[in-house]
């Protein structure tokens, strides 16, 4: 058992484990902090920024930052929510997430994150409405690019667990993106059955199964009726991680 | 020859050998993966691309795989997937070289080549295109030819240089007048001029004895090498001032048996110089100054982390090396010091600002994407490749070997409490003087520009594109850390400059250079542009400038690295000085319409197509509609 | 004095307007405190006062969807763009990102009416009447066109979620909206 790290978020005392990332021994707690590209299972990324807390009154990414003994965590306050819903405006605003023919509506992260930070003005930003080609060569995934939020998690379920390197990050800057290890996804050695393909890997719609559409019901979906996070801060509910 | 024939030959062989020239240059660098950058420099300069299937060969060569080759290649401004001519032209598209007329210059190129910007002529010889800053700002209009730098030059220079260069292919052959110092010489021959406009005591005093810090710090402990360091207050030279004796003692405490030390030659913040001075006139007192921290810190390998546009300096720095090796003073048994090995390789980049973050750096070094560690581990702690390591900055390297030489209480007794000793400057933009000025720390902005002969001063950009920008209010601000900061950057503008085409600038730049790595950077930086766009243009309410503030703040709390917490300071900086500009910019719209949308040009496209006018907005229809 | 709500419909669907319907027999009670203006629900085509609340659905694709929502905005104290297609142009915004060839425009127009797999069109012309509005070279979402106060999500938006929102602006409160009200599809 490794030492006891005690620590504050939002005032309320906490006991982690050194080595811990904020993240993880808020989880433990059953306190919430919004996130994207962290995903249990995965190591953090710290890229999407949403989990961004203050510490000791500096920001900082929850989710790679390690506890240290007495550190005061602000989470829930009225600064960072505004962070946060920034943030989510831009992920919504840098692709083209149409939401009415998304396959992924109802269980996306993303949309789910935006209903749990009250984001009901989407059009603070102005829309970039880029040019994303889509690939559909694969016989049994279908690559959307045009919603892609960068978030990695593809990438490192391929290498961490899958030991492979289907995905990978090209580009720079604002044309930064995900790539595929070969011509296109069916020059790859993806496999239908890989962590990386699977449900729940990819937060939003970009990598869509092929003849599963649509399957979820609109009211059973994952989000429908539970805001995201509720597994946490509920643990008993049953969806426990 | 004909030039066609030459070029055809050139493509067969091409083909033919992408594989061997991909077998050759892995095999040169013996397959090590952490030399990747070199590699794809090599064979970039080879084959003048690397496409899809040499991306192939290299992962098969390098066990690597092809997504992460492609990462690379298209991370770095300098590798390209699209066949780029033998010769390439890069003309600095730096805020100053636009103020200085660069556009002509282009204007030139395409019209000589018969191509426009970004691309290749048809015979596969030449490339075209803009690059940012590449630090010559003082001698503007600039250009890099391959690895040739074309300073001050007009409309006239270019033509000739374009007809020169279209007849006999070679850029080596364009150096006709030399610039002054080491420029001049054999091995760096170039025309650039170094422009040292005011010499003070640490870094270009007249008498430097080479070697003199070295053996003053053999003689003493290492740890009393840190403390004199620390005690001469020293603070990075890079931009963020950090206590240099204090990273020195941190790395040294870290439990490792491996140390590394780096030094930071990446000099890619916009309006900066200074490095590329040092480096050619004082290389080697900054070898002198690796080689005292490695004696400090227990380490036996640095990096000269080398941006790829000063290229032009390598085969002068590798010679600095070899006769400090051949003097003993690099190697085993350094200086007579039993037991005190040190080497010191160069690394060049290839085209990313964001690899002069040190951590960025670092993960270059070690051949990946220029991209910032998630910190903690600090690079003290956990750095190339997992040891303790320090990054410095040319200046700092060169100023903690004057130290040992000199001793802590001769610097600290020059500058201010919290700025001891003196600072380069590289000043350029509206004034006579421009270039190289060191001097104490403490000075004022108006003494600067009285010294530089700035011409109407009205704009002060003090710290590059991330750094502050003030108007005349604030000229008797100090240059120091406590008050005004600067790597070195120091630029001034008359007052027939506009405010906002200045921060439009620095915001295309960071945009260019942002990794991409974190939502609020890569996404944020954006929206800034296209709100002071709609501020350029006229089209802004004073709700806008609310927003610019807003969306400053997000990004800068929220992003990774020192890049996203600090780009929007142009923004912030000039709503705060130049709220008459701004003011004079906004107006109310009275119908609660967006003054940015156009329906004019909107329509444009259809009026052309349907071969009709609008019902409503043509003036002849328009009445007769309601 | 009863608050004076107008509604149109641009480049959407009417889904929004048969969201309105559902608020089912909750619009007696609304019409206790509103009256209906200028809206497709009463057939009234043309403003005859000035109104507190205009609900938007739909963006910009045409001349005319640009003149209405200005007359909107000339004639309403408040806006409220109201469904995906309003906030950030929605299904027909498809178009703006697929549009990258050198004439855009006339891709668009080709691909709709004479290239695209699903069109039989002997004729083999584009409609250009000359009493259809001119199409706009993008589509342009109601923000970029003119000012907006309100948004409502949704596509549609539930009536449920419309009918909170109508009753909060109608009485000057922040709208009190239960999870799951707030939906982008
Ligand atoms: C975006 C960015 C670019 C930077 N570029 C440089 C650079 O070109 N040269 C440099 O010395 N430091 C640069 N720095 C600062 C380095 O991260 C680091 O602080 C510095 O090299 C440390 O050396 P010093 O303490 O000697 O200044 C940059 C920082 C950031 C955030
Ligand atoms: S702030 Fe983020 S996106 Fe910007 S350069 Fe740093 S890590 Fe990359
Ligand atoms: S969850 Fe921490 S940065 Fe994405």
């Amino acid at each position: 058992m490794s030492k006891t790290v005690k620590f504050k978020i939002d005032g309320v005392k906490i006991k982690g484990r050194a080595g811990q990332t904020i993240m993880d021994a808020a989880d433990d707690a059953g306190i919430y902090i919004p996130r994207l590209c962290d995903v249990e299972g995965l190591s953090p990324q710290g890229s999407c920024r949403v989990c961004t807390v203050k510490v000791n009154g500096r920001p900082a990414a929850a989710c790679t930052q390690p506890l240290t003994e007495g550190m005061d965590v602000e989470n829930d306050i009225l600064e960072i929510l505004n962070y946060r819903r920034d943030i989510i405006r831009m992920l919504l605003h840098e692709g083209n997430h149409l939401c009415p023919i998304c396959e992924a509506s109802g269980r996306c992260e993303l949309q789910a994150m935006g209903y749990r930070l009250g984001i009901l003005q989407p059009a603070k930003y102005p829309y970039l409405q880029p040019v994303r080609p889509i690939d559909a060569s694969h016989p049994d995934i279908l690559l959307d690019k045009n919603r892609c939020i960068r978030c990695g998690r593809c990438i490192r379920a391929s290498k961490q667990i899958d030991g492979k390197n289907v995905f990978g990050y090209i580009g720079r800057g604002i044309h930064k993106g995900l790539g595929v290890n070969g011509r296109d996804l069916a020059g790859t050695n993806v496999h239908v059955s890989d962590k990386a393909v699977a449900p729940g890997t990819c937060p939003v719609g970009c990598i869509i199964r092929k003849g599963l559409g649509f399957h979820e019901p609109i009211g059973r979906r994952k989000f429908d009726k539970v805001p995201i996070g509720s597994d946490i801060e509920n643990p008993e509910s049953g969806r426990g991680k | 020859m004909k030039t066609a024939d030459i070029c055809f030959h050139l493509k067969c062989d091409m083909e033919k050998s992408a594989k061997s020239v991909v077998a050759s240059v892995c095999k040169k660098f013996d397959h090590d993966g952490i030399r990747i950058i070199d590699i794809l420099r090599e064979v970039q300069k080879r084959l003048g691309c690397i496409n899809g299937d040499t991306m192939e060969l290299l992962a098969d060569e390098l066990s690597s795989h092809r997504v992460e080759i492609e990462g690379l290649v298209s991370f770095y401004s300098f590798f390209s997937e699209e066949p780029k001519g033998n010769i390439t032209i890069r003309l600095c598209d730096d805020i100053i070289d636009r103020f200085a007329g660069v556009k002509e210059i282009a204007g030139v190129f395409t019209d000589e080549l018969g191509i426009s910007m970004n691309e290749t002529t048809a015979d596969g010889i030449f490339s075209l295109e803009y690059t940012p800053c590449i630090g010559m700002s003082d001698q503007a209009p600039a250009a890099l030819i391959n690895d040739v730098v074309a300073t001050n030059l007009t409309p006239r220079s270019a033509r000739t240089l374009a007809r020169n260069l279209k007849k006999n292919h070679d850029p080596s052959k364009l150096v006709k007048k030399r610039g002054d110092g080491n420029n001049a010489g054999r091995l760096i021959n170039a025309m650039v001029r170094n422009n040292i406009r005011r010499k003070g005591e640490v870094l270009f005093a007249d008498r430097i004895s080479s070697g003199a810090g070295l053996r003053a710090a053999l003689k003493r402990k290492p740890d009393e090498v840190i403390q004199d360091v620390r005690d001469s207050g020293l603070r990075g030279r890079g931009g963020a001032g950090f206590s240099t004796g204090l990273k020195w003692d941190l790395a040294a405490r870290a439990d490792a048996k491996e140390r590394y030390v780096i030094c930071n030659a990446d000099e890619g913040e916009p309006g900066t110089f200074k490095d590329r001075v040092l480096l050619t006139e004082r290389a080697d007192l900054m070898f002198e100054g690796m080689t005292i921290a490695a004696y400090a810190i227990g380490s036996k390998k640095g990096i000269l982390y080398l941006r790829a546009e000063y290229e032009y300096l390598l085969p002068y720095l590798e010679s600095v090396l070899g006769k400090r090796r051949k003097a003993g003073r690099l190697g085993k048994n350094i200086s007579g010091k039993k037991g005190f090995t040190f080497e010191i390789r160069i690394q060049l980049g290839a085209g990313a600002y964001i690899c002069g973050e040190e951590s960025s750096l670092i993960s270059s070094c070690e051949g990946l994407r220029g991209e910032p560690k998630n910190r903690p581990p600090f690079p003290v702690e956990k750095g190339y490749l997992g040891h303790p390591t320090i990054v410095n900055n040319v200046e700092t390297f060169c100023c903690a070997a004057r130290i040992l030489d000199k001793g802590a209480h001769w610097f600290s007794a020059i500058g201010t409490d919290e700025s001891r000793g003196t600072k380069l400057l590289s000043i350029a933009g509206d004034c006579s003087k421009p270039g190289i000025y060191e001097m104490p720390f403490g000075m004022k902005v108006s003494d600067v520009l009285d010294m530089a002969g700035a011409e109407d001063p009205a704009i002060v950009q003090v710290g590059g594109a991330s750094g502050e920008m003030i108007g005349r209010t604030a000229f008797n601000r100090r240059i120091c850390f406590e008050d005004l900061p600067t790597g070195g950057s120091f630029m001034t503008f008359s007052s027939n400059r506009n405010v906002l085409s200045i921060v439009d600038y620095f915001l295309e730049f960071f945009i260019h250079e942002s990794c991409g790595y974190c939502t609020p950077c890569r996404v944020g930086n954006v929206f800034l542009r296209e709100r002071i766009q709609k501020v350029m243009n006229g089209f802004a309410e004073e709700a806008d400038l609310e927003y610019l503030k807003d969306l400053s703040t997000t990004i800068m709390m929220t992003s990774r690295c020192g890049l996203g917490n600090t780009s929007p300071k142009p923004v912030v900086s000039s709503i705060a000085h130049f709220p008459i500009v701004y003011a004079s910019l906004t107006r109310e719209s009275t119908q609660g319409f967006q003054a940015s949308f156009d329906i004019q040009s909107a329509l444009a496209e259809s009026r052309r197509i349907a071969r009709r006018q609008s019902m409503i907005y043509d003036p002849v229809y328009g009445e007769s509609s309601e | 004095m009863k608050k004076k709500i107008a509604t149109v419909s641009l480049a959407g669907c009417f889904g929004c307007h048969m969201s309105i319907l559902d608020i089912d027999e909750r619009i007696l009670d609304l019409l206790k405190v509103a009256e209906f203006d200028k809206t497709p629900v009463n057939d009234l085509k043309k403003f005859t006062q000035r109104c507190d609340i205009g609900l938007i659905e739909g963006g910009c694709c045409n001349e005319e969807n640009v003149h209405t929502l200005q007359e909107f905005r000339k004639n309403c104290d408040l806006l409220v763009a109201v469904g995906a297609c309003a906030i950030m142009g929605g299904l027909p915004v498809m178009r703006n990102a697929i549009m990258n060839s050198e004439d855009p425009l006339r891709e668009c127009l080709e691909e709709a009416y004479l290239n695209s797999s699903s069109v039989y069109n002997a004729d083999n012309d584009i409609p250009n009447d000359p009493a259809l509005p001119l199409i706009l070279d993008k589509v342009y979402t109601c923000p970029e066109v003119v000012k907006i106060d309100y948004q409502i999500p949704g596509c549609p938006p539930s009536g449920d979620i419309l009918w909170r929102t109508l009753i909060a602006l109608i009485n000057g409160v922040p709208a009190d909206l239960p999870y799951g009200l707030i939906r982008y599809d």
